[in-house]
């Protein structure tokens, strides 16, 4: 059965460009997804740009200037199927801790040449501009993961890409529970599953890499956290790193934050 | 239970008493049967069950303190192999493993095949099995179709779960009498506990104390009997008998959990409750207490493909009625919030599971509460139920 290879483009906006070279990092599989799509334009992998429309186009990064916002819609209008990869673009990554703050001010700060910087006021994401189809979740994005909404997109099926809480994940790995047997503090009960549970499984407390999960407690979780021992900035801090501009993230963060300057709980 | 003796022509032992260094002689006796020894270990801070060939392998002097989202291991100097109660695992991870093929399938031509996953089942000997986990063996012994009941589940009684049959069929499984509870512990108020059985192969009760350090090991099947019988042991004296019985009452007496009576009829009657919405603020949805509870059997179905979409895979793996797919129907997921989750897993264990199988989904053995992160407990839940009806704690119904 001789179909036309789909066209592949992969775009990059606000962001390291470490979710686009998971797709590189597919080492055992990159052949077959070379030989599945056309590679139509990916900066990283070939200089070869084929021109639209494609029939997939994975989007990396966060809109965080309007030349990106502009640009942004016209590569929605040329993508049949847009899937957004990584927490930049899904929810406009560590840049967005910007939205919390001066930028201005920043900008003076660090800049000789303020007037030089065409920035927004804030890092968000790809959704919040135009429409997309799929929203891969990670910072980075697991390359299983990846080939597995690759792999659903070729066959013309739904990605088996879960919204459920790490700690689910983390059970299924049989990883002791380091909140429950040590003490440690874990975004996992809040956070989406897709890496595996690697920190968990390290000793480490989920960082929540891959953003809220769906209907996600993270008011009982940061009681929980400060009965723990965290303090209040602790507590916002958790929250303000790689999804700080996810909404369930954002808001708990803005709850233990004011507080946090105050050193008081809330 | 009549059988052995005149049949096989040996003078099979029901009941002996062996030392602390024959766990070893039990572990290799085991192992020349061909049966992977599963025991449990140390492992980041718990007691999981891991495989182990050497009796060194066991946590001799390792106790677990436990409760509502707490856990942590002590030494202490009585050095028993067994003086720790459950952990975060249970043999639910070997019966009824997290992710199983069901099949594969391969394009071929202008058709496919399909195959199911063959061979012969791994045989485990569970080494160290609480009375809460016999009973929980049990609970899904009917839920997959190996044991009848008067359940309504006609289905699960039709329809045998063909993998988790052979797997329990093949195991061998060593129970361990319990000689002190948690305290999240409440099998006594369920009455799974803290004596094992039945439904063992063979049963430890671990003696320590006047200078000694010895198990009385009795059987509970001719497999069992076999075995014991190859087992450097002495006979077991009335003392030793008496001395067991105190080891499980020790156990009883420091129980640390109790469930209310008659919960079943008490939840039946509330489903209705101000309380759902009280314990959906505190409950993160997070589906740890159905991971580790050892009757919880729900599963999801995915598929994979590969790039060609030449071959496909259709694997099982658990899944939890906290997760908002759990409940997806056309249209939506039915359970959109905490209270409603947390009341289908509440009233699944403790009510709608004796209309369905004919028993108890909860054998008392307290996981969900201590691998609960916010320490959410099932039976301050129900206490809290009964008390809105105004009946003393005690529950005199
Ligand atoms: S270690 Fe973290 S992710 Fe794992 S079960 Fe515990 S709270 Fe959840
Ligand atoms: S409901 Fe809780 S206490 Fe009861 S069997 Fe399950 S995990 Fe154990
Ligand atoms: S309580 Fe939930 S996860 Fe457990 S068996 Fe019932 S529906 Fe399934
Ligand atoms: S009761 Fe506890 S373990 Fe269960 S879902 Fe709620 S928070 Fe998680």
């Amino acid at each position: 059965m001789a179909r036309r290879k789909p066209k592949l483009a992969v775009w990059k906006f606000s962001s390291c460009d470490g979710c686009q070279l998971s797709l590189l990092d597919c080492e055992d599989e990159l052949l077959a997804v070379a030989e599945s799509v056309e590679i139509a334009y990916f900066l990283e992998a070939t200089r070869v740009e084929i021109a639209g429309p494609y029939d997939l186009s994975l989007v990396e990064g966060s809109i965080g200037t309007p030349h990106d916002a502009q640009r942004i819609k016209e590569i929605r209008r040329k993508s049949k199927r847009l899937v957004t990869i990584g927490a930049c673009a899904t929810a406009g990554g560590i840049q967005a801790l910007r939205n919390f703050r001066d930028v201005d001010g920043f900008i003076r700060a660090v800049y000789a040449r303020p007037d030089y910087i065409d920035t927004l006021a804030t890092s968000t994401a790809i959704q919040d501009h135009v429409t997309v189809d799929f929203e891969l979740r990670g910072c980075p994005i697991d390359k299983g993961q990846l080939l597995e909404v690759l792999n659903a997109f070729l066959n013309g099926r739904r990605p088996v890409v879960p919204p459920h809480s790490q700690c689910l994940d983390c059970k299924l790995h049989g990883n002791v529970c380091i909140m429950v047997a040590d003490g440690t503090p874990c975004l996992g009960p809040v956070t989406q599953a897709g890496c595996g549970a690697l920190c968990p499984a390290h000793a480490r407390g989920c960082y929540g890499c891959f953003g809220p999960k769906e209907t996600p407690n993270t008011a009982a979780l940061a009681k929980q956290l400060a009965a723990l021992g965290c303090d209040a900035r602790t507590i916002a801090e958790s929250f303000r790193s790689f999804n700080a501009n996810a909404k369930a993230f954002r808001e708990e963060g803005d709850r233990w934050e004011a507080p946090a300057k105050q050193g008081l709980k809330p | 239970m009549k059988r052995t003796v005149q049949e096989s022509g040996v003078s099979h032992q029901r009941r002996a008493v062996i030392e602390r260094d024959a766990v070893q002689a039990l572990i290799d006796a085991l192992g020349a049967e061909g049966y992977a020894v599963i025991g449990p270990r140390r492992r980041d801070g718990a007691i999981v069950y891991d495989p182990l060939t050497d009796a060194a392998d066991l946590p001799w002097g390792w106790i677990d303190e436990q409760e509502g989202g707490r856990y942590r291991l002590h030494r202490d100097d009585r050095g028993a192999a067994f003086g720790h109660v459950v952990g975060p695992q249970s043999w639910k991870k070997y019966l009824y493993p997290p992710r199983q093929t069901l099949w594969t399938g391969r394009r071929e031509g202008g058709g496919f095949t399909v195959e199911t996953p063959q061979g012969p089942p791994p045989r485990y000997a569970f080494l160290g099995v609480r009375g809460c986990e016999l009973a929980a063996i049990a609970v899904q012994d009917r839920v997959f179709g190996v044991v009848r009941h008067d359940g309504r589940s006609v289905g699960q009684q039709q329809y045998t779960d063909s993998g988790y049959a052979a797997r329990r069929a093949a195991a061998f499984i060593v129970a361990v009498n319990c000689g002190r509870a948690a305290g999240t512990c409440f099998c006594d108020s369920i009455g799974t506990g803290p004596q094992a059985g039945p439904g063992y192969d063979l049963c430890l009760t671990e003696l320590i104390g006047d200078g000694r350090h010895e198990f009385l090991v009795e059987a509970g099947s001719d497999r069992g009997a076999v075995l014991l019988d190859r087992l450097p042991a002495r006979h077991a004296e009335g003392a030793d008998l008496e001395a067991a019985a105190a080891v499980t009452e020790a156990a009883r007496a420091g129980m640390g959990r109790r469930m209310e009576p008659d919960v079943a009829g008490l939840l039946a009657r509330n489903l209705e409750h101000p309380r759902w919405d009280e314990v959906a603020g505190r409950c993160l949805s997070c589906a740890n207490c159905t991971m580790v509870c050892p009757t919880c059997f729900c599963t999801t179905v995915e598929d994979t493909t590969d790039l060609t979409g030449d071959h496909v895979e259709r694997w099982r793996r658990w899944d939890s009625c906290f997760t908002v797919d759990f409940s997806y129907i056309h249209g939506g997921s039915i359970r959109q919030g905490g209270a409603s989750r947390y009341r289908q897993w509440m009233t699944h264990k403790l009510s709608s599971w004796y209309e369905q199988f004919g028993t108890s989904g909860c054998t008392g053995c307290g996981r969900c509460i201590t691998w609960c992160p916010v320490g959410i407990d099932i039976t301050e839940e129900a206490r809290a139920i009964r008390a809105s009806e105004g009946g003393a704690s005690d529950g005199a119904d």
